[in-house]
């Protein structure tokens, strides 16, 4: 652990850089053609088969982009699907490579042992209960999180690594008719075609959802200061986290 | 900066040299076993080539799931169609009795076949999904002639490569290669449900690839080309969806 007195310390290792980065592009990729890809026939469905024919689970108060969907709205957004799909599936094949070497890395360097699995004294509820207390009461953050990671950040790691990207690749896997020919029981486990396209809007949702709590949390912690760590590894302690240190 | 070391620095050239030397020989080996798209080209041609020759290479036999008879969509999708052309027009008002599938190309014997003609091969049928790249889907019954059956019978030849099917509408064509033209559940479909297909769906004749999407089912058939180059159809991409700027292969 580095000393308060050196403020320029490593805090992410060239690997975990390189493949956040990537990752970003990916996820930017994928979220922009995904929404393209949805506003074509904003409705979902449960089960097997569905259509504008059969009634939806729900319906997204949406225009869409296709004539034959009905919805509210009098007019038809463009047609983007083409590219949509082009840069969906690039940028899928980009996330997973990326995340097969980032996990095969950290399990490999013992990344995911030191930094991402909770200290065996933090796993209870007490140590959740303390990290929200700190967060609810806007407490900068401790010198020691500027190198490490506290056990909701943690958990919250290990859930979008080893649950829902999984699980987001394997909704996408389970709509696609060709490797459903080799894999049936992709899709026919979760319950058909549409279930899985159901089950892969909610999932790319959570993802999203964690994004958007990431980075509210990098702009709390000093947005400029923490993407910079990203970019070169380099951590800068804040004049309020060595205030904070020398106060307590 | 740390210095970097000699071990680090022989490794890590090893490690390129095998790399550029593996991707290489990964694409000779693509190339040789047709598992380069025709619309391999451009910005996103790296995830087209691996969409491809990864889903080609797990699925060259695999058969599309087949549904009870019981899971037949009660009120299937037509989806919206060009308003045929006159030509159509005309077979439909003679209720497509004269109706032609032309075969030429890398064929021992091209000609062309009627609807009869066609259903005198051995047929198939099978309930399949038609799954749209827009989300949507629906179950039918596929009945007609496999299109391995119509290439026996014209004598394809050995160097074929893929089989181009072309719509009366002149817009719209497609291409598939061997392992899914000479697929068993490709099917050359004129019965749906138990009855003629209709020409919402695509009657007299679709062809109907299961194990892609929609777009590749295209609608109103009445020529195949067969071939070992995709080069001199249109602008070269395979198809008319790439032209229109969607993907040759729709298996995903």
């Amino acid at each position: 652990m580095a000393s308060a007195s050196n403020p320029e310390t490593s805090r992410h290792s060239a690997i975990v850089r390189v493949t956040h980065w990537l990752t970003v592009i990916s996820f930017v990729a994928l979220l922009i053609s995904g929404a393209e890809i949805v506003i074509s026939h904003p409705r979902f469905y449960w089960g097997e088969a569905g259509n504008v024919r059969t009634a939806p689970l729900f319906t997204l108060p949406i225009p869409a982009s296709r004539k034959t969907v009905p919805t509210a709205y009098g007019y038809v957004m463009p047609d983007q699907n083409g590219w949509s799909r082009y840069l969906h599936f690039q940028a899928a094949w980009l996330v997973v490579l990326t995340g097969l070497f980032y996990v095969i890395s950290i399990l490999w360097n013992g990344h995911l042992r030191k930094d991402l699995l909770p200290a065996p004294t933090d796993r209870r509820w007490r140590a959740f209960r303390e990290v929200f207390a700190r967060y609810l009461r806007r407490t900068p953050p401790q010198e020691a999180e500027a190198h490490s990671y506290n056990v909701v950040q943690r958990t919250a790691y290990l859930i979008v690594i080893f649950l829902l990207f999984p699980l987001v690749i394997w909704t996408g896997l389970a709509m696609s008719p060709a490797f459903n020919s080799a894999v049936p029981v992709a899709v026919n486990a979760l319950g058909g075609r549409q279930s899985a396209r159901t089950l892969h809007f909610f999932v790319s949702g959570s993802i999203l959802l964690f994004v958007v709590v990431h980075v509210a949390m990098v702009i709390h912690a000093g947005f400029t200061r923490r993407v910079r760590a990203m970019v070169t590894g380099r951590a800068v302690e804040s004049p309020e986290s060595r205030e904070f240190q020398a106060r307590v | 900066m740390k210095p970097v070391s000699r071990r680090k620095l022989i490794t890590t050239g090893i490690a390129a040299t095998a790399g550029a030397a593996g991707l290489t020989v990964a694409a000779r080996l693509a190339e040789r076993y047709g598992l380069i798209p025709p619309d391999h080209s451009g910005f996103y041609g790296p995830g087209e080539t691996l969409t491809y020759a990864s889903q080609r290479m797990l699925t060259t036999h695999s058969l599309a799931r087949e549904f009870p008879r019981s899971m037949i969509s009660k009120s299937p999708f037509a989806n919206e169609i060009s308003p045929p052309n006159d030509a159509f027009q005309r077979h439909q008002t003679n209720g497509f009795s004269d109706w032609r599938l032309s075969v030429d190309g890398m064929v021992a014997h091209a000609g062309s076949l009627s609807l009869s003609d066609l259903k005198s091969l051995p047929m198939r049928s099978q309930i399949t999904e038609v799954a749209c790249e827009e989300g949507w889907s629906y179950i039918a019954e596929w009945i007609g002639t496999p299109l391995i059956e119509v290439l026996h019978a014209v004598g394809a030849l050995p160097q074929a490569r893929y089989v181009a099917y072309f719509s009366i509408d002149s817009d719209w064509w497609d291409s598939i290669d061997m392992a899914d033209a000479l697929h068993p559940q490709t099917l050359l479909t004129w019965g749906m449900n138990d009855g003629d297909l209709p020409v919402s769906f695509g009657g007299p004749l679709r062809m109907r690839v299961p194990r892609q999407l929609g777009y590749k089912s295209v609608k109103f058939i009445n020529r195949l080309i067969v071939t070992d180059s995709l080069k001199h159809f249109g602008k070269g991409l395979g198809s008319a969806a790439p032209e229109a700027g969607y993907a040759w292969y729709a298996g995903i």
